[in-house]
Parts: C-alpha cells; structure tokens; sequence
C-alpha cells in the first residue's frame, strides 16, 4: 500500500516535471516554423507552376499563414490542442496521419535494434569486466572502441556488400517482398530476413556503447565491499560476476537505456533511408526533399513528444523496480 | 588564500592535462593520427593541385590500377585519394566548429546554472532538458533544411544540437567548486562575479572540458558524415560522408568507393575518442563522464 502511495506520488512528480519540457519543445517547434524561409505555398505555386495572386492568398489564410506573431503562436497552440499538426502540402494528407502510419515501422526497427544492443553489449560488457587487464578484455575493449567510432551506415553499406550482393542472402531493400501475396509464417519469415540489416546497422553503435558502459559500471560495483563478501563466502567467480556484480551494475545501463531512445530517433533516419525502410526516417528525408516544412517539423514534434513519453515511463520503471526512489 | 596560491592551483590543472597526455599511449596515439590528418588537409592543395571534384581519369578505376591513381577514381573520373585529402578538411572543419560552438552555449549556460543556482539555475536546466528531449540528429535535419546545407549552418545546427553534455558537466564542476576555498578567497577578496567565474573556475574545470570536447568532436564527425550521406552537405566541397553517399550506387561493382572514405572517417573518429578516453583515464579514473 505504501509502495503504491510512493509510486502514484512519483507519478505525479515525473508528469508535472514534464509540463515545461513539453511546453518548451512546443515553443522551439514554433521558433523553427517561423525561421523558415518563403513558405509551403511558394513551393506549391512552383510546382504547379504558378498561380495567381487571389489562389496564393486564399492558400495562405488556408495554411493559416496570413496571421501576426502570437495569433500563429495561439492559433498553433489551438491546432495541437486538437492533434491538429495542419496538412502535409506536399502529399496533401493530415501530418498527424503520416506520421502515425509510418511510426510503428521505426519502432519495430529501434525496439529490435535497441533489444539486441542491450543483449549483446551487456554480454561484452561483462565478459571484458571479468577478464579486466588481461587479453580477452584488452581485444574485445579494441574492438568495441572501433565499432564505436565507425558510422553504422558504413558498416550497413558494408554488410550490403557481403550479404547482399556477394553472398545474396539477405535483401536490402525495403520492409517486405513486393508483389508477393505471402500469409503466416511465410510473412514473417519475408519481414525477418528483410529486418535483419536495418536493425544490425541500428544496433552497432549501441551495442558498443552498452559494452563500454557494462565493463564500466561492473568494475564500479567490483570494488565494493559485499562484492568482497560473496567471494570471502567462497562462492564460485562467475556466480558472484553474474548475480552479485551483473545485476547492480545494470541499473545505470539501463537507465541510459531511456535516454539513448532520442539518438535511435535520429540514427532510424540514417538506417531507413539506406534501406529504404518504410518509416519515420524516410518520411523525414521526404520532407526535406520536397521542402515540406509542415511535415518536418510535425516529425520533429511528434518525436520529441513520444521521447517525453518514454523518458516518463523509463523514471516510473525504475521507481517501481528500485524502493529507494523516493519522490521528495 | 593569497593570490599566488590560486595560481599556483590554476598552473596545476593546465600542467595536469599535458602530464597526462604524456602518460596515456592512448592519448598519445590519437593524437599523432589527428597530427596525420591535420597534415593531410593542410597539404591536400599541395599533394593535389586543382579542383578535387574535376575529373581527371576515366572513370571507375580500381585502387592500385594506376599508380598515379592510387586509390581509384569514383563513377565521374574524380581522384578517390583528392578526394579524401581535400575531404579532411571538410570534416574536421566542420566538427570542430561545430563543437566550438556547443562548448560556447554550453560553458555559458552551465557555468551560469551551477553558479547561480537557485531560480536562474532552474530555468536554465529546463531549457537544457528541452535540447536533450528533441531528437538531436532530427534537429540539426531540420536546421539544415530550413537554411542552407552550408558550413556556417552544418556547424551551427550540430553546435545547437549538442550543447546539453557540456552544460551539464559544467554545471555539476561549478556546483562543486563554487564552495571551495580558493573561491570563499577570492569572493572575500571582493572578486566580481564574472572575475571569479572566468578566472578561477573555469580554469579548474578545464581537464574534464575538453575530455568531453573531444568526445563531442568524434560525434561531431559522425553526424556530418550521416548528413553528407543524406545528401545534406555543401555541394561543391567534398567530403567523406558525401564519398560515401555518392559511392553508394556503385557499391555492387566498385565498392572500394564507400569502404576508403569509411575508414578515414574511422581513423580520425577513433583518433578523437582515444584522446578522450586516454586523458579521461589518466587525469582521474573514477571521473564521472556524461556519454550521450
């Protein structure tokens, strides 16, 4: 009961210190909006080559951009207010149904990447903590330190290379076989091979930063004294590396785990595009190509949005697993 | 405290930090790569006279075909090796002004919110925490797109995007020290407040800045190489990312095209997070870093 108490107390502290991140990313949102130059009808006057006078005009007060300062402040702020992101001029769809079509694609791509990075880091992590100073750490530490400095698109172009067009085992482009009326295990099977790449090219970077963080924190959690306890009880090396080390030293991992969901955001734009991964990222890279500012921006938005909403729910978490959150 | 023994602290730090670049192979290492690169893009006009994006070869030649083609020429008869010469400077420009300027934001920002505390502190804290919530590489997409794929503006975009990591340091170096005994000194001295935060703190926060700037200057190179692969970079100057991207639609003939400027992407990447890591773990081994 009192640990439900301390949870909907912490609840309500991580949602009200929520209130001016949000408001701010809103305010910074509209800052961009206003510095952009020209505006989405100029380019669509353009591209349908030109237009009068009267048709830009009756376009501007549809787009709302006929407006002073703070009525476009108030009037965006209304339009949020009711999920209304404004079109998309450029495909001449509501922002907010883009961007919610093309969202579940990116998560599955940053939740497999991110999984897996995890997984994997977590395992160098701890094997190079436990072997600290001697070869196999001294190896794996060269290694990760070379994953970390290399751009995953290269190691993504790379792979291309040797699965793709040497070996033709996986597929490189796109989410599924086109044109294939595939059912089941089948399907599955066709979005798995097709997912392979993208999430490896993803997770890289992750699971060296994860390994970097894992060896790290394990040798900070080596030294302390219950460590010494457990050893002095004559337990087994990797018994006390697995249940005693391990597991106080990924709380930290895992709370850099909600913040590293912002960079996926980023680094999925770079992934989809060289994959042609049908998600966020390519719909970002649209936008930019088709100067479709109100899109770009709605992506931005949204983004930062769903980060907040994992930022608040990865502080929930770790109040829940660890009692000695207190919300003071 | 007289003010000869503050000095005497503040020489201390800034030998501090030669001492352990000495101490640290890893240090030493990254920089002698950087060293390298540094001489390769200073002497790019000299190596390589004329326009780099000229052609200059029949296209698609294989590295070692050609000796006076070392490493090929890419789909238009351009020199791979011009290429990655004069793309140095394009990186390394770029990440280093980029990360000048998140150190400026930064500096400023931390050492007024871990100085002053309090109300002015909170404020500032909240609008960091803004810039980190914002999906930085999102951002700098957007601030590329809304002005021009020029260098001022990559620069700008990646120094707006990442000033959060060094805000943060600094706040939390200014929270400690600004309860130390040579600043009590200094302050009863009568010392200003800008004289004590410029001339006494700053100084002692100096090791752990540029730890983290040089760890930003690896990020710095590898969000302008993501954009340049997105076809967000200066047309007319090359660079490694942009190699890449272009080479991309070789890559099942020629892929030598995307591995050369990879890997000197690599080398000077991995060249700025050994001086990182080699200083961190010199200067101080429990030395909290900030990774983002």
């Amino acid at each position: 009961m009192a640990d439900r108490l301390r949870i909907l107390r912490m609840a309500r502290r991580t949602l009200w210190q929520a209130v001016p991140t949000v408001f701010g990313i809103l305010l910074l949102n509209f800052l961009l909006l206003r510095l952009i130059p020209g505006d989405a009808v100029d380019v669509l006057a353009s591209e349908s080559g030109g237009a009068t006078e009267a048709t830009l005009a009756q376009w501007r007060s549809h787009f709302g951009l006929d407006l002073n300062l703070w009525q476009q402040l108030l009037a965006y702020l209304n339009h949020l207010a009711h999920l209304d992101l404004g079109l998309s001029p450029r495909f001449n769809v509501p922002v907010i149904q883009l961007v919610l079509e093309r969202l579940p694609n990116t998560l599955v791509l940053m939740v497999s990447a991110l999984a897996l990075a995890l997984v994997v880091g977590i395992a160098a992590g701890a094997v190079m903590a436990s072997k600290a100073g001697r070869w196999p750490d001294r190896v794996l530490s060269l290694a990760v330190l070379l994953l970390y400095s290399t751009p995953g698109f290269w190691i993504g172009l790379m792979a291309v290379v040797l699965f793709s067009v040497t070996l033709g085992w996986l597929p490189s482009d796109g989410s599924e076989t086109l044109g294939m009326d595939l059912h089941g295990v089948d399907w599955l099977l066709d979005r798995v091979r097709h997912a392979v790449l993208p999430v490896l090219t993803l997770a890289t970077f992750y699971v060296a930063l994860y390994a970097r963080l894992t060896r790290a924190s394990m040798l900070e959690v080596q030294r302390q004294d219950f460590v010494r306890t457990a050893r002095a009880k004559g337990l087994s090396p990797a018994r006390v590396a697995i249940r005693h080390v391990l597991r106080n030293a990924l709380l930290p991992v895992t709370t850099l785990a909600g913040l590293h969901f912002a960079a996926l955001l980023g680094g999925a734009a770079v992934t989809e595009t060289l994959f042609g991964w049908p998600g966020l990222g390519r719909l970002t890279l649209d936008a930019v190509l088709s100067r479709d500012y109100n899109l770009l921006l709605g992506i931005l938005l949204l983004s930062s949005m769903l980060v907040v909403v994992i930022n608040v729910s990865m502080d929930l978490l770790q109040a829940w697993l660890d009692p000695r959150i207190q919300a003071d | 405290m007289s003010t000869t023994a503050i000095e005497s602290i503040r020489s201390g730090h800034s030998e501090g930090l030669w001492a352990a670049l000495r101490r640290s192979p890893a240090a030493l290492t990254g920089s002698a790569i950087l060293v390298l690169t540094l001489a390769m893009a200073a002497s790019a006009g000299y190596f390589f006279p004329g326009d780099p994006s000229e052609m200059v070869a029949e296209p698609m030649l294989w590295p070692g075909s050609d000796p006076a083609y070392p490493l090929g020429t890419d789909s238009l008869g351009r020199n791979v090796a011009a290429g990655i010469a004069y793309g140095a400077r394009a990186s390394l420009l770029i990440a280093l002004y980029g990360t000048l300027i998140s150190v400026v934001i930064g500096v400023l920002v931390g050492a007024l919110a871990g100085y002053h505390g309090a109300r002015l502190g909170d404020v500032l804290m909240r609008i960091t925490e803004v810039f980190q919530t914002v999906p930085s590489f999102l951002l700098v997409i957007v601030i590329v797109a809304i002005g021009n794929p020029t260098v001022h503006v990559i620069a700008l975009a990646i120094g707006v995007s990442s000033w959060p990591t060094i805000a943060r340091l600094i706040r939390a170096e200014f929270r400690t020290l600004r309860e130390a005994d040579f600043v009590t000194a200094a302050r009863s001295q009568g010392f200003s407040h800008r004289a004590i935060i410029v001339h006494e703190i700053l100084p002692n926060a100096l090791a752990p800045l540029v730890v983290t700037a040089s760890i930003l200057v690896a990020s710095a190179i590898l969000i302008e190489a993501g954009l340049a692969f997105l076809g967000m970079s200066d047309p007319n100057t090359p660079s490694w990312g942009g190699m890449i991207g272009s080479g991309r639609e070789q890559i099942a003939s020629a892929w030598f095209l995307t591995a050369l400027p990879g890997l000197a992407i690599i080398s000077v990447v991995l060249a700025f997070n050994m001086l990182g890591d080699g200083l961190n773990d010199a200067l101080n081994p429990r030395l909290r870093r900030y990774i983002p």
